[in-house]
């Protein structure tokens, strides 16, 4: 077996060391070594979104991201969202937009949205689809996630 | 995922020491969003996993309005795009950039990655033949460079022997009244692979109403992707109309030698050359017709 690697990353603000082998994702590492079971495993293999946290600012799948790559990285999942028991605004909005059903995808487009809002303060409806095209929902038909994603933005 | 052994090494030299010298297979890993998928279910094999990205030379941009564009072969998508110098000069890049996969793949996934999956409908490389930019290749035996449309040679292979590392793409300047576009046809909007893909860029002259010259490039119409050099040729000091793009597309159709699969049968392959070959000219004219150097 591959020897197994120490790696420190920042993980949600605070300073994280782990041992993970070469072949491990982020997304095992972060369910199963550090029990943060927020980012979901749905296809893993890049094409649901359900996986996504931010890499450095940037959203990424952490089933596409292997845990050694997170080698003095910023690493943010969605339970950085919400603070001290209080949702975020996003969180809220998807909440009482009825945004989810089944919820596996909702972690996903939760950070997804806080990238897309850092980027795109006002979004269009064009910007929000076009942006979120890498994170499927079978449950909402998503006019609701689009519609959540523009509350959450109205409360910036 | 079966084991493998990594390595993220710190310079060229040492990347291409291990590559070489690897005991069975070593991987080069850059975005990671075909090789990990790929080694996951086991459609490549790796002992070793070569990370590219600290390597400063594939993580450069350097671009020169003068020079043109140096681009490093593990350079995110996203880097791309959100360059505006890089998108102005570019636009063909960039249109294919902005579609390859979602945000988050864009985030990873590599222009020089595309290349080196080497699949025939990879989205930048028709945009990097119209561009007629080449690949700056280093290895054991030193260094060699190769124009994009000989790099790949079949669905997921190319020229890289063992040992070789593809360390940028070098795109020549955009001068004014140049400019190029990429489109591909997909039964939705975003997120899926190329029925047909087609970059084109157009040099016009100083009044804007004569192509001076021309590339086209096409993805998903044959085992690799195609220059389609008579069209291209032809296209040198005709007029900037819809009539010369409509005859360009006709000659683009015989580099077209694509299969039937659920994307799109043989035929309608064939057909979309032609449209999108002439959606591409058009675009690209209008590009060409506002783009100074400056």
């Amino acid at each position: 077996m591959a020897k197994k690697t120490v790696v420190t990353a920042e993980i949600n603000g605070s300073c994280a060391e782990f041992l993970c082998e070469p072949r491990q994702s982020l997304l095992e590492v972060l369910r199963d070594t550090l029990h943060l079971t927020g980012s979901k495993e749905g296809c893993n293999n890049g094409n649901c979104g359900a996986c996504t946290v931010l890499m450095n600012g940037k959203p990424v799948l952490s089933c596409l991201v292997l845990g050694v790559e997170a080698e003095g990285a910023a690493i943010e999942t969605v339970e950085s969202l919400a603070q001290n028991g209080q949702l975020a605004p996003v969180q809220q909005c998807f909440l009482e937009g009825a945004a989810l059903q089944c919820g596996i995808c909702t972690p996903g487009f939760l950070v997804a949205t806080k990238a897309l809002l850092e980027k795109f303060p006002q979004p269009s409806e064009h910007d929000i689809r076009f942006h979120l095209a890498n994170n499927l929902c079978r449950c909402t038909g998503y006019d609701k996630i689009v519609k959540a994603v523009q509350a959450a933005a109205e409360t910036r | 995922m079966k084991d493998f052994a990594y390595a993220a090494p710190a310079t060229l030299a040492e990347a291409t020491k291990m590559l070489s010298e690897a005991n069975g297979s070593a991987k080069v890993l850059a975005g990671g969003t075909d090789i990990i998928v790929q080694l996951r279910e086991g459609l490549r094999d790796a002992d070793l996993v070569v990370d590219v990205k600290k390597l400063p030379e594939l993580q450069e941009v350097n671009f020169s309005a003068t020079h043109g564009l140096r681009l490093g072969a593990s350079v995110p998508c996203s880097r791309v795009y959100e360059d505006a110098k890089i998108a102005a000069a570019y636009p063909a890049l960039v249109d294919a950039a902005k579609i390859v996969g979602g945000w988050q793949i864009q985030s990873r996934a590599s222009v020089g990655g595309n290349l080196c999956n080497s699949s025939p409908a990879a989205d930048t490389i028709p945009s990097l033949i119209a561009h007629h930019a080449y690949c700056e290749i280093t290895g054991a035996n030193g260094r060699r460079n190769v124009p994009v449309e000989q790099f790949c040679t079949a669905p997921g292979k190319n020229v890289l022997q063992k040992g070789e590392l593809l360390v940028a793409i070098v795109f020549p300047p955009a001068l004014s009244h140049c400019s190029s576009a990429y489109e591909r046809f997909i039964p939705r909007n975003e997120m899926d692979i190329a029925v047909v893909g087609c970059g084109s860029r157009v040099q016009l002259n100083a009044t804007g109403d004569t192509i001076e010259f021309a590339r086209i490039g096409l993805g998903a119409v044959a085992p690799t992707p195609k220059y389609a050099q008579e069209a291209s040729e032809w296209l040198a000091g005709k007029p900037a109309s819809e009539a010369s793009y409509a005859q360009a597309g006709e000659l683009a159709k015989k580099v077209a030698t694509p299969i039937s699969d659920m994307r799109g049968t043989a035929e309608y392959r064939t057909h979309l050359v032609g449209v999108l070959v002439k959606r591409t000219l058009a675009r690209a004219v209008e590009r060409a017709k506002a783009f100074k150097n400056p």
